[in-house]
């Protein structure tokens, strides 16, 4: 009798702890989607993207009034929490109905993996063929077909400096070539600024060799690094990590422990007087009250108009294929870029908006992208995919440490040869 | 005998939901993850074929800046100086304990409490006290040798290249320190008083008596501890996520993981995984077989 009784206990806590497992492995995620809701996929949980995506969304909103627009933000980790989720939703075949991600060589593992459409035929029917810049089509451009629709632009080659230590070293104009700009640095080191250039840890330092990179070989071959037809290994590439080398001097040598923030701090504080970074950079000055900082392109960089953006896809298996079209034609339009641009503090990839009502550095960057020649960035994920950006920022922290110029160029050939499109 | 199947069926039956979910969630997901490191599926694409043990092969000789070999080595400087700064600091302050201080169990807590911090809060604060900045920039402790005069003590910490992950290894010791004392504490009053009585009688020195009579009753704690330290020290994650972020000075494989993960190489991270775990297994089975066999023999 007290045997069966413990047996039947057993039993019955047996049964309920493997129907709570049946239970809870039967809860499908993004239940209740229904055909007329949009889901939008991003990591905007915050300040100005934030903003921007609720500016995007009004917009949705009268432009598509027959369709729903459902916010599937994940906010935390600058998009790597988003990322994880992402890559699992497509493992599934469970994708959102569009998601945000870095217009460029970083989608081409979203196109290798055959998980988003092809939307050279919008392209044509919205007329983005022509608001956008050619060089921005050039380098959206994947064996012939575009798989996105870019709704911002930023620019990364942007050298920013403290106005006030400029002027105590005897600089009124930021320089123009990259001999003037040693020059200058020399000046500065000359006159007590210790750390005349601000740098922070691996991203950041792949963003101020590429800069350099584009002064030392200029537009087309360093577009060429990128689309499988240039050469990491040339005479050319030595002499400009030479040149990387020496101007790694005249930055901080903490470097490897500073966020671009850290780096934006000493340029305000004035230890610095130059930091290359990003123009996300004039909103973030601005939030923060400084007011005496300049900005100009990279010394060499010319005409050159390194950019980032970021862009909006369409998912294989999307429950809602017409309204996601819908809420792309928004983000291409020139009234959601203005009304998403204006907020988040970057600009349209669109020639045609208005310039009016954006803040000063915005109008100056747009007047600049009319006319220049935009070349992508590996960082940010327009030049190249995440495993070769991965294997190129480890080099770079490498470098950082010990300076082997011919290790740093061994290791950017050997990781365009493994993770290039020459590889695939 | 139908009495004695009855008396296991209902133990069987209790267990068994832990026994399938292990079995699903741990053992089968090992050999999933074993499978997968010998597949060539270095995206989100299902694999090409399975390639034996070319990944590991990779990792080892082709691996660009020699990185994975890297990361080994980073890891063995941290292990090292984690291990041996544990155990002799705990060994000491147990050893201080145990000759009878005052207030032992205020300093008991005072000691083990760091070990209730999370590596990730510790990791923060650290952070900013190995600030790399010397002279006019230094912060941290740098700052506090700054302020006394002693330049010459003021160091780049973590972000020496060659030794930085000694200074990594700081905040664990100061962390698990505690908890080795508490280890050995228990380990020395486990010793029958009758021992050191007849060591005493028999007119042994202190140092004496703890060389010959004590210390080799210690020895299944130490191998406790280095077990213990030791394989927390090869999964090391947090800590350094915490410190230094994920970057090349301070890369260990478990770090190396999750850069190879966040990119879609799944056959590499699976590699590095399954070495990781090999790793480990060798420091821990030896352990729980020795473990076994002494429960068995008593």
């Amino acid at each position: 009798m007290r045997l069966s009784r413990r047996m039947a206990v057993a039993a019955v806590a047996f049964g309920t702890l493997m129907a709570t497992v049946a239970c809870t492995s039967t809860d499908e995620p993004g239940t209740g989607t229904g055909t007329k809701e949009v889901e939008v996929f991003t990591w905007w949980a915050d300040g100005g993207e934030k903003a921007g995506l609720t500016g995007l969304e009004t917009v949705f909103g009268t432009e598509c009034k027959d369709f729903k627009f459902v916010n599937g933000a994940v906010a935390g980790g600058a998009g790597s929490n988003a990322k994880q989720v992402l890559a699992s939703r497509l493992q599934q075949g469970t994708p959102p109905d569009t998601f945000q991600a870095h217009a460029g060589a970083e989608l081409s593992d979203y196109i290798n993996d055959d998980q988003i459409e092809d939307l050279s035929a919008q392209y044509g029917e919205w007329g983005l063929s022509n608001a956008f810049p050619k060089g921005l089509i050039d380098n959206l451009t994947v064996d012939g077909k575009i798989y996105s629709v870019p709704a911002n632009i930023h620019r990364a080659n942007v050298l920013w400096g403290n106005k006030t230590v400029l002027a105590k070293a005897g600089i009124t104009k930021d320089a123009t070539t990259l001999e003037g700009f040693f020059a200058d640095l020399d000046k500065l080191k000359a006159a007590g600024v210790a750390t005349p250039l601000a740098l922070g840890k691996d991203w950041t330092q792949q963003m101020l060799f590429e800069a350099l990179l584009i002064s030392k070989l200029g537009p087309e071959k360093f577009n060429a690094l990128w689309n499988g037809t240039g050469d990491w290994a040339g005479a050319d590439m030595t002499a400009a990590i030479t040149d990387y080398k020496k101007l790694l001097t005249y930055t901080n040598s903490d470097r490897d422990t500073f966020d671009w923030t850290d780096a934006e701090k000493m340029l305000m504080d004035g230890k610095a007087a130059y930091q290359l970074m990003g123009d996300w950079e004039a909103a973030d000055l601005d939030a923060k009250g400084f007011k005496d900082y300049s900005y100009s392109v990279f010394p060499g960089n010319g005409n050159v108009f390194q950019w980032l953006a970021d862009s909006f896809v369409l998912p294989k298996g999307a429950k809602n294929a017409d309204g996601t079209k819908c809420w792309l034609k928004t983000v291409g339009s020139a009234a959601g870029q203005a009304e998403f641009n204006k907020k988040k503090g970057s600009i349209p990839a669109r020639t045609d908006v208005p310039a009016d009502g954006f803040p000063a550095y915005q109008q100056a960057a747009m007047n600049d992208w009319k006319t220049a020649v935009q070349v992508p960035s590996c960082p940010h994920g327009s030049a190249c995919a995440q495993t070769w950006q991965g294997a190129v920022g480890s080099a770079q922290g490498k470098f950082s440490t010990d300076g082997d110029v011919a290790a740093l160029q061994a290791a950017l050939a050997s990781a365009a040869a493994e993770f290039g499109p020459k590889a695939k | 005998m139908r009495h004695r199947k009855r008396t296991w069926i209902p133990g069987l039956l209790l267990i068994s939901p832990s026994l399938i979910l292990l079995a699903v969630f741990v053992y089968g997901l090992i050999g999933w993850t074993v499978d997968l490191s010998m597949q060539d599926r270095h995206n989100a694409r299902p694999s090409k074929g399975f390639v034996g043990l070319d990944n590991y092969d990779k990792l080892f000789n082709h691996d660009i800046n020699d990185r994975f070999t890297h990361s080994l080595l980073n890891l063995l400087v941290f292990t090292v100086v984690f291990i041996v700064g544990t155990i002799v600091l705990g060994l000491l302050w147990s050893l201080l304990l145990e000759r009878g201080a005052r207030a032992e169990g205020f300093f008991r807590t005072v000691y083990l409490f760091p070990m209730a911090v999370s590596f990730v809060a510790s990791g923060v604060v650290w952070r900013w006290l190995m600030n790399p900045g010397q002279g006019e920039n230094a912060g941290g402790i740098n700052a506090i040798f700054e302020g006394l005069g002693l330049h010459f003590l003021e160091g780049p910490w973590w972000t020496d290249p060659d030794w930085g992950m000694a200074a990594m290894a700081m905040p664990a010791v100061w962390q698990l320190s505690g908890y080795v004392m508490a280890l050995f504490l228990a380990g020395f009053r486990g010793i029958p008083d009758e021992l050191r009585e007849a060591a005493v009688v028999d007119g042994a020195t202190t140092f004496q008596l703890y060389r010959r009579v004590l210390f080799p009753q210690l020895t299944p704690t130490i191998l406790s501890a280095l077990i213990i330290t030791g394989h927390m020290s090869m999964k090391m994650f947090d800590l350094i996520m915490s410190v230094s972020g994920a970057q090349w000075l301070t890369e260990v494989p478990a770090v190396y993981v999750w850069q190879t993960l966040l990119t879609r190489d799944y056959a590499k991270a699976a590699a590095i995984s399954v070495f990781l775990l090999l790793v480990v297994a060798v420091v821990v089975v030896p352990y729980l077989i020795h473990v076994n066999r002494s429960e068995k023999r008593s």
